[in-house]
C-alpha cells in the first residue's frame, strides 16, 4: 500500500477505509449522494456547505452525513 | 398544499389565517411524514390533508443503503413548509445538536424541539425542553416546542421565546385523542404565541374535538400513517379541523340535560 493511497475515518458510525485526497465535496459524491441534500458534522463541528469542497478529509476524522427523513 | 375540495378556502373566508413567528399559514393542520406504507402514499396523503407545514427528522445518511431514503427526493421543499424535528432527543445537548444540524440544511431557522422523558410514554422531560427552548430561542431559531398539557411549562416556554408551544392531547402514537381538554383550554387561555396541539389525535372527531377547544392547530402523523386509508383520512382530519375550528369560533349552543322544544307550543289543534 502506497502511503498516499488510503486514510482511515469514522463515517457514520463505522470504521472505514477512503482514498486519500478527498475533499469533503469529493467523499460525498462518491457515496453517489447529492451535496445539497447533505448537511456535514466534521469532528463534532458542522461544516458549512460552502466549505465541503476546500475542506480535505484527513485520516482519522470523525465524520457525520446526515439528511431529512420522514418523521413527525 | 392543495384544495381541491375548496374546504380550505370556504374556511378562510370565516375565519383568520394561522400566524406563527409571523408567518402565515393558511391550514391550521400540521403533518409529519413518518410511518408511511409508501412513500407515493406519504405525499398524496399530505395533499390530500391541504398542510403546508410539514415535519421532517434528522437522521444519518443510511451508506449501505441502495434505496433512496432522503425525504426531499419525495417532498418538494417549495410545496411545502419544512419544519426538522429533535424526535429521538433524551437531552438538551443532543436537542440542540439536531435542532443545529437541522439548520444546517439551508431552509429555515424553524424546529420542532422535542426532548424525551421516558421511553415507554414518549413523555416530555419538560425541565430540558424549557433549557434547550431557552439556547435555540437566543440562537434565533424559531422554536416550536412539544410539551405536556401542563400550563406551568407551557408559560415557562413562552416566556423562553417559543413562537408556539405544543401541548399533547396524549401521548405520541397512541391515538387516544384529547384526553385532557380543561388543560388544554387553559394552556390556550393563557398564553399569547399560538399553541398547537401535537400527538395523540386518532381519528377526524378527535381533530374536531382538539380544534373546539380554541387552540390554534393541531399536528398529527400516525393518525394519518397509520390509518387503513391513509388519503381518506388526509381529508376527513382536514374536514375535521375546519369543522372544529369554525364551531368553535361560532360558539356553540349550552348544553343542558333537558329537553327543550324547537317547535312553537302555540297553535296547536285542539
Amino acid at each position: 500500500m502506497s502511503k498516499t493511497s488510503a486514510m482511515r475515518v469514522c463515517l457514520n458510525g463505522k470504521e472505514r477505509e477512503v482514498d486519500a485526497g478527498h475533499s469533503v465535496r469529493s467523499l460525498i459524491e462518491s457515496l453517489d449522494l447529492h451535496p445539497s441534500l447533505v448537511v456535514v458534522e466534521l469532528n463534532k463541528e458542522i461544516l458549512a456547505r460552502d466549505a465541503y469542497g476546500d475542506t480535505a478529509v484527513q485520516d482519522g476524522d470523525t465524520i457525520e452525513l446526515v439528511h431529512f427523513v420522514g418523521g413527525g | 398544499m392543495t384544495d381541491r375540495d375548496g374546504v380550505l378556502a370556504e374556511a378562510r373566508a370565516l375565519d383568520g389565517p394561522l400566524v406563527i413567528g409571523g408567518h402565515e399559514f393558511t391550514s391550521r393542520l400540521i403533518v409529519g411524514t413518518g410511518k408511511y406504507a409508501t412513500n407515493q402514499v406519504m405525499v398524496d396523503a399530505i395533499r390530500a390533508s391541504g398542510a403546508e407545514m410539514v415535519t421532517v427528522a434528522v437522521r444519518r445518511v443510511d451508506l449501505d443503503r441502495s434505496q433512496e431514503e432522503g425525504i426531499l427526493h419525495h417532498l418538494d421543499p417549495k410545496e411545502f413548509f419544512l419544519l426538522a424535528n429533535t424526535a429521538g432527543c433524551y437531552t438538551a445537548e443532543d436537542a440542540l445538536r439536531y435542532a443545529r444540524l437541522a439548520r444546517a440544511a439551508g431552509f429555515n431557522e424553524w424546529v420542532k424541539l422535542e426532548v424525551i422523558g421516558d421511553q415507554a410514554t414518549l413523555l416530555p422531560d419538560v425541565a430540558a425542553t424549557l433549557e434547550a427552548a431557552r439556547i435555540l430561542s437566543s440562537e434565533g431559531f424559531k422554536v416550536m416546542a412539544y410539551t405536556n398539557d401542563d400550563l406551568i411549562t407551557a408559560l415557562r416556554l413562552e416566556d423562553a421565546g417559543c413562537v408556539a408551544v405544543m401541548p399533547l392531547a396524549s401521548p405520541i402514537g397512541s391515538g387516544l385523542g384529547v384526553v385532557n381538554p380543561y388543560f388544554i383550554r387553559e394552556i390556550k387561555r393563557r398564553l399569547q404565541v399560538p399553541v398547537i396541539v401535537d400527538a395523540g389525535v386518532g381519528t377526524a372527531s378527535d381533530a374536531c374535538v382538539t380544534m373546539e377547544q380554541g387552540v390554534d392547530g393541531v399536528l398529527m402523523n400516525t393518525a394519518l400513517a397509520a390509518a387503513d386509508d391513509p388519503v381518506r383520512m388526509a381529508h376527513a382530519m382536514k374536514h375535521g379541523i375546519v369543522a372544529g375550528r369554525l364551531a368553535f369560533l361560532a360558539g356553540r349552543m349550552p348544553s343542558r340535560e333537558i329537553a327543550v322544544p324547537s317547535s312553537p307550543l302555540k297553535g296547536m289543534l285542539d
